[in-house]
């Protein structure tokens, strides 16, 4: 009995036919993101068979999207929770850049940098990450600020730290773990796509498995039913900005070893390309519906993308035009599939 | 019939209405209503909720189209096909919610929608700001045309909005309950202002529940009753009592007799009191409140819609914080910052909207476990176990279709309504606080929760019933609090009361 809207009983109209198309768009709007995929992987397969198509470019895709991995999973509790976290890319370059910080660095990069041992100098990294999720948190719930302004707030105080931390300048050194996991591999599989990818299903298990993840999902379905059924609301989008956070600058700080150098305006690709993933994929603007497995297929669509753009002969400009487009079409259909949900429960 | 008691410049009948009748899908909202309104008359206008007075204004006003019957204004015959319609013929209604711009200037508000423009289309401030202030001085409203209109108390929020409808050349006004969030001195001015435009030849209707304030102000009054028109009268003929009777229908139907029938209720003093409520108040809408509901009684508030009970449900839920006064359970001061610190308390509550209680995009076993994640699991979630209780909760309160998987959208309102009620039943609360139990609901739904209710009564559970409907608040309660503007005005207990009683005193 666990086919939702198949039997006939309570309904007052018998209207079979419009409902069926109903169901059978939201149906087809659940796989408009796999079919999206496999469309690119068969495009680009035919456009040069010769590079898109080998285990090399699949790690190089998987590289790629490793570190938006990251900061996208930490915004798809966010997003599940009808909030939203513009500060991403920001808080990630901060995270690294205090991560450089607290890092012996070559005499020539003049910053006033305070060395100190590498798990130091990780604690203190990830503390600042947590410390932009507080602030982020008590913004949100205690004063009341929208999420979508707070965080542009934060974006900026991000980059203002970014900015008095290296002074203009690129520091290199991080952590030799850090170091390791930002640009070894184990085997064949680089790290950073190993610590993506446990990121990842950690973030899976939570949602799916814990009691914090179903507050997640009620909360974001309806956040008022969710206050009168006694969740403490505040508490679960409070922890959910925090994790956004924690998120982003644990990428950051992968992000740092793995471009080789921390720098003002490294990351700020990323916040577009971490969105994109998580709304391409499906999860609802709205929050409540959709998850981890949604983002991981909006990452290998934009991987794909990305990457299969770079294997075709195509005006580099025109490649930033058609991420746009992307993602402006993932929205319209987002939009629309919620649309669709809510007319489906009226008749 | 037509009496002119009071109403010395009636000039006969500015609108009739005739054989009107309007469905809302199978249900007769109106059954051949002939209704005549005379200018120069304040027309009050009383009936239960439901009986059909709101559906006429909403003809009257043009914002049903889809009505059978005629409509004539002035002796011609008119259908409007929208509420702008019924405005641009003089026809203004002011709601009960009032549709005031909180954040815009008083003169803005009066001139909604409609401000003057000088030259390049720019707004002419102080043109508008003079009209305005010329307009609400002979009203005899006193308030500054450039205050911000939030920051007014909301008496005066409302003479504005009615001064709005008046200034776009309406001649018949409708007030829907306009007197339910006025304090005295503030129906006296409103009432005031009311035989004022009377005795200008203006035309009011005037709907409430209040028959004291109807009986007041009203030159004519007319009663409904289940869509229909049951009686019109000149309220210096009539009291209070024969309205009753007629909202009600004492003795002509033997269908309603029920209504009428005397109640005995038994309350209990030999229980532990669980809740107590001592001098609560929040901003306008309570103050000073006093209650306490014992262990296995059923205790009623009733009130009219805005009386504040909405309000107080939700602080005794953790959801607003009161101003003034303490809540006690179990005899021991409890300060709840948010709700989950009221479930934890063992306080349970199901608010009167279904949107506001459902996930409707989840099944129905998600909806049922919300409440009890915390002693089903420490970490990891049960979702078994929580089948399991749905499913058990299920067959308890005969919720059909009997699927837990099922998405709740797709079950009918009352068994939503189950659905909203099995949350709080796994593990019993100590308090249980229902809002609008009944509201929309058909006659066997209704039947099952009333029995539920006093499943959990006789089980012990202490339960706090807030309705606007009599036969709600009859059919469960042990003790009754009758609630009006925001205080508590009497108690019922260990007497026989009726539904005439209840509306009495309210």
């Amino acid at each position: 009995m666990s086919t939702p809207g198949t039997d006939t009983t309570p309904q007052r109209k018998p209207t079979a036919t419009p409902r069926t198309s109903l169901r059978l768009r939201d149906h087809l709007k659940k796989i408009a993101p796999f079919i999206t995929l496999l469309f690119l992987i068969v495009f680009f397969s035919v456009a040069s068979p010769a590079s898109f198509l080998t285990w090399n470019n699949l790690t190089n895709i998987l590289t790629q999207i490793s570190v938006t991995g990251i900061i996208a999973t930490g915004l798809t509790f966010v997003i599940l929770c009808a909030e939203i976290d513009l500060s991403v890319g920001s808080v990630a370059n901060a995270v690294g850049i205090v991560l450089a910080f607290f890092t012996a660095q070559d005499a020539s990069v003049n910053i006033a940098n305070v060395p100190l041992p590498g798990w130091v100098a990780i604690v203190l990294a990830l503390t600042s990450a947590v410390i932009f999720g507080l602030v982020t948190a008590f913004g949100v719930t205690r004063i009341g600020i929208p999420s979508f302004i707070m965080t542009l707030a934060m974006l900026q105080i991000g980059a203002g730290v970014c900015a008095m931390l290296v002074r203009g300048q690129i520091a290199y050194n991080v952590p030799d773990v850090i170091k390791v996991l930002g640009t070894k591999a184990l085997g064949p599989i680089p790290w950073i796509v190993i610590v993506a990818a446990l990121v990842l299903a950690a973030g899976h298990f939570v949602l799916t498995y814990t009691r914090f993840g179903r507050y997640v999902y009620m909360v974001g379905g309806n956040r008022e039913a969710a206050e009168y059924s006694g969740v403490n609301v505040r508490a679960v989008v409070a922890s959910v900005m925090i994790i956004g956070a924690v998120c982003s600058g644990f990428a950051g700080m992968l992000g740092v070893a793995h471009l080789g150098s921390a720098q003002q305006d490294e990351f700020v690709d990323y916040l577009l390309d971490s969105i994109a993933a998580v709304v391409v994929g499906g999860t609802s603007l709205f929050g409540g519906q959709g998850g981890i497995p949604n983002t991981i297929i909006g990452l290998f669509v934009l991987g794909v993308l990305n990457n299969g753009l770079d294997h075709v002969k195509i005006d580099s400009f025109l490649k930033v035009l058609i991420r746009g487009l992307i993602l402006l079409t993932a929205l319209i259909i987002n939009i629309y599939a919620q649309r669709i949900r809510s007319r489906s429960l009226e008749e | 019939m037509q009496a002119r008691a009071k109403g010395m410049s009636a000039t006969g009948p500015v609108l009739e209405l005739s054989g009107i009748s309007k469905h809302f899908g199978g249900v007769n909202a109106l059954a051949d209503v002939d209704f005549v309104l005379d200018g120069g008359q304040v027309h009050g206008l009383v009936g239960e909720n439901g009986a059909g007075k709101s559906t006429l204004m909403k003809i009257i006003a043009g914002v049903h189209t889809d009505f059978e019957g005629t409509m004539r204004l002035d002796g011609v015959e008119v259908r409007f096909r929208s509420a702008h319609d019924a405005r641009a013929a003089g026809i203004g209604m002011v709601y009960q919610e009032l549709s005031v711009v909180r954040d815009l200037s008083v003169a803005e508000n009066v001139f909604l929608g409609r401000q003057p423009t000088g030259t390049l289309g720019l707004i002419a401030w102080r043109h508008m700001m003079r009209e305005a202030g010329d307009h609400l001085r002979g009203l005899g409203i006193d308030v500054d045309p450039q205050a911000r209109m939030g920051a007014l108390p909301v008496g005066l929020q409302q003479l504005v909005e009615l001064s709005r409808v008046l200034f776009s050349g309406a001649r018949v006004i409708i007030l829907d309950e306009p007197t339910s969030a006025l304090s005295p001195p503030e129906i006296d001015r409103l009432f005031g202002l009311l035989r004022k435009l009377r005795d200008d030849g203006r035309t009011i209707v005037f709907i409430s529940h209040f028959l004291d304030d109807v009986l007041r102000v009203s030159d004519t009054v007319t009663i409904f009753r289940n869509g229909r028109k049951v009686a019109t009268g000149a309220a210096a003929n009539i009291e209070k009592r024969w309205i009753i009777e007629r909202m009600i229908g004492a003795g002509n139907d033997a269908l309603e007799a029920g209504y009428t029938q005397d109640i005995r209720l038994e309350g209990r003093d030999d229980t532990q009191i669980v809740l107590e409520v001592d001098q609560l108040s929040f901003g306008r809408a309570y103050r000073g409140v006093s209650l306490n509901v014992r262990a296995g009684e059923v205790l009623g508030l009733y009130g009219f819609m805005g009386c504040g009970q909405l309000e107080l449900v939700r602080t005794l839920f953790g959801g607003l914080k009161p101003d003034h006064g303490t809540i006690r359970l179990e005899g021991n001061p409890v300060r709840m910052s948010n709700t989950a610190a009221a479930r934890r308390a063992g306080i349970a509550f199901v608010p009167e909207s279904r949107r506001s209680m459902l996930f409707l995009l989840e099944p129905m076993y998600k909806n049922v476990s919300i409440s009890i994640l915390e002693r089903l699991s420490r970490f990891l979630l049960k979702p078994s176990r929580e089948r399991e209780i749905a499913a058990e909760q299920g067959r308890r309160l005969r919720i059909v279709p009997a699927s837990v998987e099922r998405r709740v959208g797709t079950f009918s309102g009352g068994n939503q309504q189950k659905i909203a009620l099995a949350k709080w039943l796994n593990f019993l609360p100590k308090v249980l606080i229902l809002s609008e139990p009944t509201r929309g609901m058909d006659v066997g739904a209704k039947a099952d929760v009333v029995r539920i209710v006093q499943g959990l009564r006789d089980e012990g559970v202490a339960i706090l019933v807030a309705s606007t409907e009599p036969e709600t608040v009859l059919a469960m309660a042990d003790r009754v609090l009758v609630m009006k503007k925001g205080e508590i005005v009497h108690e019922f207990a260990d007497e026989v009361i009726s539904k005439d009683r209840l509306l009495a005193a309210a």
